[in-house]
């Protein structure tokens, strides 16, 4: 892709390149960003650069962005530009499409930076998966996210990008309503404790099955392109999805995928039976071995994200593993531990790993469920069957590391 | 039988302030004393109780949990009845006389308490340390509130690590409400200070409560360099 790229977005280009593939040999990091960073400083449009000519989809959204990036990723089939280890600023988009030559790209986008990588990439489809809270100490509140996603949207004009978005997430509708292009997707979503009073008025929101409304007249849109119920009907087209990975929420990210390959043509049959074949996620729920352990590994970073993977936990399941950490990239404050149902885990043991495990253990204790504080790990009780480990962000990370295939 | 209210919840519990309500009554229903736990959503009228906790929550829910408050009978039943309130962030702010949430337009608040909070320069994040009395109290702090506490409004505590009110001082305390900016959990982070509150509202001396609790309140006790 690099005919066509001025002279200095070309150096930048392969300054990216070797960067990346110093960082990678000499261990320090998996070359993703470090080289975006030289180049956006050698070249402060070189994303721009980089995306012109390339289709390009982005993902943005608190939970799913990296499983449903890599179901469009999958669903699109052939070779695809992508943002794989989940570096989703710029300098990992820059990263990405300086390797990738795919004139396909879909990148992954945290939520704070969506409105200057869409400025920059002008992508064909945006796809918005759901807001709600995360690692409040960091970013800003949720609220405030909606509004620069709907400022952003406003500014689009008609020949910008075709927005996937979630119609059951009130905060995600207030965003994409004001942009010109809006397919709405009727996909589970069951995390609204973010949604509870209006984006627009701050009164309450009625929510019913189905729907949701308030009395100023925001609603759940009516024109629906995309529902999922034992179907998934795209456009009027059913097709059954039947993912090898677990949960509802799953079938959501998929649902949103297919939807935004439907608007860039892709045959739908072809990209469902891809999508259904994607098994694990950068690390995202595969089995793992570790010690005398087999462990599934789920990542949850938030409230929203763990009441989606306690719902998958079997009942018949005795111990499950949770492991917390709070560190940078966690978000330092372990509160939203309170937000998290853990009340549902109630007739398993729970085992607490993680740097926050005390916390963690306090609120398992507060919640009546029966936990063991694992404070050395070489007498962790072995099962046999393999146990869930529901771990955030750098405690996932960590398990990735130290378990193997 | 205490009854212990936690009023709106969808408006004020951005940082699981939920949880405090969850901690007292548990507290107090292993020692032996009956408790009840309600969740006041927005439509509902405010419950009669014995302890009121109020929590944190973004500018646009804070502003529309002040309008519901003051059109409820909390202060009375705080000023007349003797109901006990625990406020944190947004809580504290509401209970006072003013506060200005969005650009420098101020809110009327309770006038529970003498204390008016303006927008401070800079939005205070992190760890939060406050020493009352013989013990310290550990949290988490994320606001951007600046308070002043009127002459003859006791602080809840000096700031050890952290801002607080103002860097020199966190919350404001009375006969029967206590306010910190301590978000979150704070009751379950420092288990003295759930069994302070409970054994106020019961108005009886406690016995000791063993809980894992107690292990992360040490933890965090010396991590926070006590
Ligand atoms: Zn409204």
């Amino acid at each position: 892709m690099s005919n066509g790229l001025a002279l200095r977005d070309r150096l930048a280009t392969s300054c990216v390149r070797a960067v990346n593939r110093l960082s990678r040999l000499t261990g320090r990091g998996s070359g993703t960003v470090a080289g975006g960073r030289v180049g956006l400083r050698l070249a402060p449009g070189l994303l721009g650069s980089l995306a012109r000519g390339r289709t390009i989809i982005l993902v943005s959204g608190t939970n799913g962005k990296t499983t449903t990036t890599s179901m469009a990723v999958a669903g699109w089939g052939g070779v695809v530009t992508t943002n794989a280890t989940g570096a989703n600023m710029p300098a990992g988009h820059v990263a990405a499409l300086a390797a990738g030559s795919s004139e396909r790209g879909v990148l992954e986008v945290d939520e704070a930076w969506l409105p200057i990588v869409m400025n920059a990439t002008r992508p064909r489809v945006v796809a918005l998966l759901n807001l709600s809270r995360d690692q409040l100490d960091r970013a800003s509140e949720v609220r405030q996210m909606a509004e620069r996603w709907r400022t952003a949207l406003q500014a689009d004009a008609s020949d910008g990008p075709v927005i996937v978005a979630n119609a059951n997430d009130p905060l995600v509708v207030y965003a994409a309503e004001v942009a010109v292009n809006v397919v709405w997707c009727d996909v589970p979503t069951t995390w609204l404790a973010d949604a509870v009073s209006c984006p627009k008025c701050t009164k309450a929101l009625t929510h019913a099955v189905g729907s949701w409304h308030c009395r100023c007249g925001f609603a759940k849109p009516k024109a629906i392109t995309t529902t999922l119920h034992e179907q998934l009907v795209i456009d009027g087209r059913r097709v059954n999805l039947d993912l090898a990975v677990p949960g509802e929420f799953n079938r959501s990210n998929a649902a949103m995928a297919l939807t935004a390959l439907a608007r860039i043509g892709v045959d739908l049959a072809g990209a469902v039976t891809r999508i259904s074949e994607v098994a694990s996620v950068a690390g995202r729920f595969s089995v793992r071995h570790w010690n005398r352990h087999t462990v599934q590994l789920l990542l949850a970073k938030n409230p929203a994200g763990f009441a989606a993977m306690l719902s998958t936990v079997p009942a018949d399941r005795s111990d499950v593993w949770v492991a917390i950490n709070a560190r940078i990239a966690d978000g330092r404050d372990p509160s939203w531990l309170y937000d998290v149902p853990f009340e549902e885990l109630r007739g398993h043991r729970v085992l607490c790993f993680g740097d926050r495990r005390l916390d963690l253990a306090t609120r398992l204790d507060y919640a009546d469920v029966d936990f063991l504080v694992v404070d050395d790990e070489e007498v962790v009780p072995v099962s046999d069957r393999p146990v869930l480990l529901l771990a955030n962000y750098t405690a996932f990370s960590d398990w990735l590391a130290r378990s193997s295939a | 039988m205490i009854r212990v209210a936690v009023l709106f919840p969808e408006l004020l519990g951005t940082y699981g302030d939920g949880g405090n309500g969850l901690v007292v009554s548990d507290r107090a229903r292993r020692r032996g004393i009956q408790a009840s736990l309600e969740h006041v959503g927005l439509g509902d009228e405010l419950p009669e109780a014995d302890l009121y906790l109020l929590g944190g929550g973004e500018d646009g829910p804070q502003r529309l949990a002040a309008d519901l408050l003051r059109a409820s009978s909390l202060a009375s039943r705080v000023n007349d009845g003797g109901a006990h309130v625990v406020a944190v962030c947004a809580g504290l702010q509401i209970l006072g006389s003013s506060f200005s949430v969005e650009g420098d337009d101020e809110y009327e608040g309770l006038g529970l308490v003498d204390v008016a909070t303006r927008r401070g320069e800079r939005r205070s994040v992190g760890e939060l340390a406050v020493r009352v009395g013989a013990d310290l109290l550990v949290g988490f702090e994320n606001h951007g509130g600046l308070t002043t506490l009127a002459s003859g409004v006791s602080p809840l505590g000096n700031v050890v690590k952290g801002r607080g009110n103002d860097g020199a001082l966190d919350g404001y305390r009375t006969s029967n409400i206590w306010a910190t900016y301590a978000h979150g959990p704070v009751l379950a982070m420092n288990p003295w200070f759930a069994d302070l509150v409970l054994g106020a509202v019961v108005g009886e001396e406690l016995e000791p409560l063993a809980t894992v609790a107690d292990r992360l309140y040490r933890e965090r006790c010396s991590v926070l360099g006590r």
